[in-house]
């Protein structure tokens, strides 16, 4: 069922665009943390967000889910402005966002954390059989199968079973985007290739992926799309093939790069 | 994570997914031990393996305390011969039976990481209002009476839980405040009764009320009670684990489920051996079950169902082990906490009403900060973490349980009340600590 929403969000969008950002500022006080970001998000595709610390990737991710109004620009989904006054806006759009802390309670399982503010009920209780099913389903389509139960808590998986975990709550709430905070920052060299995978994998289903990251093996290998803010400006925005690691580490250190074009042609 | 747990078992098989999806990953470092072994093992014999390794890891569940609670039964019996008559034992039950609904009130407080420390008076309470309203000159019927007692418990846990969660005031204090304000309340209550001679209401021995404790199911009526509780349980598991197997979802295999059948069944008829015999000393039989155990078995069953089967039950855990993750699903986190402190405070007049029913009269004697420690002790003795997010009414009924039989055993040796609150003192500190470790070596591995 996920995946035809998923699939009818991407042929709505004539212009191939699921998010877009239009001159986003906000400050605080006297501190400029965004200004007039543009920054486009297509559905079925990864974008990743880079940028040094203190660059404005945690203030965009917030705007984006609704935790901060910006103070000028626009917010489109679909093409159409909206306005996000709150995390539940944000949510009922269809923009989850996975932060580093991931949100899962460890003393539940993996079903009941996957459904978590989202039971099943049937005669007004839990329909635990529905539920399993369903979680069980979802993480099959995910290629999540290295957990040994779906009942196991939370508390016994790895770093890289939970972020799988915290996806696929975010799959089962018919995410269209999903916002991906250093999802790959406290993990090892096996985990982190399952997260990349997963994300690999929920991109194909139509879902728009917005990974920030500071990490740039991970970023060529996942993202179609890059964008780099610098002081809170978007320095540069386009596809992963237009950059190479060098030049991403030039518009993350100065906002510009000289040996962009060339770079490109070069890769 | 520690290399021993991860153990080369095989997959969960997964009916319909077919062989092809084999794990491409090594990502098996899972820890085996923290896992309940109903959840992986696919036999008996594997089910016994995976309970071994959680004991080797410190997850041990409910062995410590039966274990703790073998060795307090020989040190009483070796102490006083009389420990172990089927006089006494009932005596314990009754006895128990206060300690048990103290403890399920705590455990509701305790799951939230919170903590409830006026329980002791906020039964004081309910019990006095519910006394006042079946006696001279109210004169209402028992259960209305009891309705209104526990309805009044009910608006104290809401005041607290109030307070606790619009406020984010700590429960600690907010509890502590409840602890005396509720004092005063009870004696307040006494005071404005003209029946209460000293402070004491007397129950009515014709009453429900009383006869909640001090009166015995008869032993064929307790045979059939347990015949049918068996047959219905048994049934219950069987079918539930039959159309799991059908649906093709996790089950505990069928030898276990029979085990544990065989388990309550055994315990059951043990029980029921002991309540009918005849414990009278004249020539007419005295015997049977009393109605308290019945009533406390029906209370603690429909917690467990609560907990375990509803989005009350299912959120309260969330928000014990993770509050923000709560919030962030959507879940309403203070009218769930303000829940459970009704549900706190109500089960703390439940147990103000066993507590009457047991002295047979309501006293402003009660020792309200005792039943406190005594409630918190026997939900953490049974395996509720003072962290939060873990605890199950069978809990609070092992930890009473043990809870009454140091109890009831100090008190046939003829030691003295400060002997007692010394012993208690010493049970409790035992208890938190022997949380503290098993938490500590989870976190360690």
């Amino acid at each position: 069922m996920s995946t035809s929403t998923a699939s009818g969000a991407s042929s709505q969008n004539g212009d191939g665009t699921l998010l877009q950002l239009k001159g986003i500022s906000k400050h605080f006080g006297p501190v400029r943390a965004l200004t007039s970001v543009n920054l486009s998000i297509p559905p079925g595709k990864v974008t990743a967000l880079c940028g040094d610390n203190g660059a404005g990737k945690s203030v965009t991710i917030k705007t984006i889910s609704g935790l901060w109004s910006p103070d000028g620009g626009e917010i489109l989904w679909e093409g159409k402005p909206v306005s996000l006054h709150g995390p539940k806006d944000a949510e009922a759009l269809g923009i989850t966002t996975i932060y580093q802390d991931l949100a899962l309670c460890d003393n539940l399982d993996i079903v009941q954390n996957m459904f978590l503010g989202h039971e099943k009920l049937k005669h007004r209780m839990l329909d635990e059989d529905s539920m399993e099913q369903s979680a069980r389903q979802t993480l099959k389509e995910l290629s999540v199968t290295t957990v040994r139960s779906i009942r196991q808590p939370v508390a016994s998986l790895s770093g890289g079973q939970r972020q799988s975990v915290a996806v696929a709550k975010a799959v089962m709430s018919q995410a269209q985007l999903v916002i991906m905070d250093e999802p790959t920052a406290a993990l090892g060299v096996a985990q982190t290739r399952m997260v990349l995978d997963l994300i690999k994998t929920l991109a194909a289903r139509g879902v728009a992926v917005m990974l920030v990251s500071h990490n740039l093996n991970d970023v060529f290998e996942v993202a179609d799309r890059i964008a780099v803010l610098y002081l809170g400006k978007l320095a540069t925005q386009g596809p992963a093939s237009d950059y190479d690691r060098s030049s991403i580490v030039d518009y993350m250190t100065s906002g510009t790069s000289g040996r962009t074009s060339a770079a490109g042609a070069a890769a | 994570m520690e290399p021993g747990a991860t153990t080369e078992a095989p997959i969960e098989p997964e009916p319909g997914s077919g062989a092809a999806d084999t794990p491409t990953e090594t990502e098996t470092a899972i820890d085996v031990a923290s896992v309940s072994p109903e959840v992986l093992a696919n036999s008996t014999g594997e089910y016994f393996q995976a309970w071994g390794q959680r004991i080797k890891n410190g997850e041990s569940g409910a062995l410590p305390i039966i274990v703790g609670l073998i060795v307090i039964v020989i040190f009483f019996q070796i102490e006083q011969s009389s420990f172990l008559t089927a006089g006494n034992l009932v005596n314990l039950l009754e006895q128990a039976a206060t300690f048990v609904m103290f403890g399920a009130a705590a455990m509701f407080a305790l799951i939230l990481s919170e903590i409830d420390l006026s329980i002791g008076y906020t039964a004081g309470v309910g019990a006095f209002i519910i006394a006042e309203l079946i006696a001279n000159p109210i004169s209402l019927p028992w259960w209305l009476g009891i309705l209104g007692g526990l309805a009044a418990c009910g608006v104290l846990g809401f005041v607290q839980g109030s307070l606790i969660t619009r406020l984010n005031l700590p429960s600690f204090i907010v509890t502590l405040a409840g602890y005396l304000g509720f004092l005063g309340l009870m004696l307040v209550l006494a005071n404005a009764d003209s029946t209460a001679v000293g402070g004491v209401i007397t129950l009515d021995q014709t009453g429900p009320v009383y006869k909640l404790v001090n009166a015995n199911m008869s032993p064929t009526l307790g045979w059939i009670v347990l015949i049918v509780v068996l047959a219905v349980f048994a049934a219950t598991m069987l079918l539930r684990q039959k159309r799991r197997r059908d649906q093709g979802l996790s089950t505990a295999p069928v030898g276990v489920t029979i085990l544990k059948i065989a388990a309550a069944a055994v315990g059951g008829v043990v029980l029921l051996l002991i309540c009918n015999a005849n414990r009278g000393n004249g020539v007419e039989f005295f015997g049977g079950t009393p109605w308290v155990v019945p009533f406390v078995a029906i209370v603690l069953g429909f917690y467990t169902w609560l907990l375990s089967r509803t989005r009350l039950g299912r959120y309260m855990y969330a928000i014990g082990a993770n509050p923000e993750a709560a919030r962030r699903a959507g879940i309403s986190v203070n009218w769930i906490k303000t829940t459970a402190f009704i549900m706190c405070s109500v089960t703390a007049g439940i147990a103000g009403l066993i507590y009457e029913s047991n002295q047979g009269s309501m006293s402003t004697d009660i020792n309200g900060g005792q039943l406190v420690l005594y409630a918190v002790a026997a939900a953490v003795i049974g395996g509720t973490s003072l962290f939060g997010g873990k605890g199950k009414p069978l809990h609070a009924l092992l930890g009473g349980i043990v809870i009454a039989c140091v109890f009831n055993g100090l008190g046939l040796m003829g030691v003295s009340s400060a002997g007692t609150d010394i012993a208690s003192a010493i049970v409790l500190v035992a208890a938190v600590t022997l949380d503290s470790l098993v938490r500590r070596r989870a976190v360690a591995r």
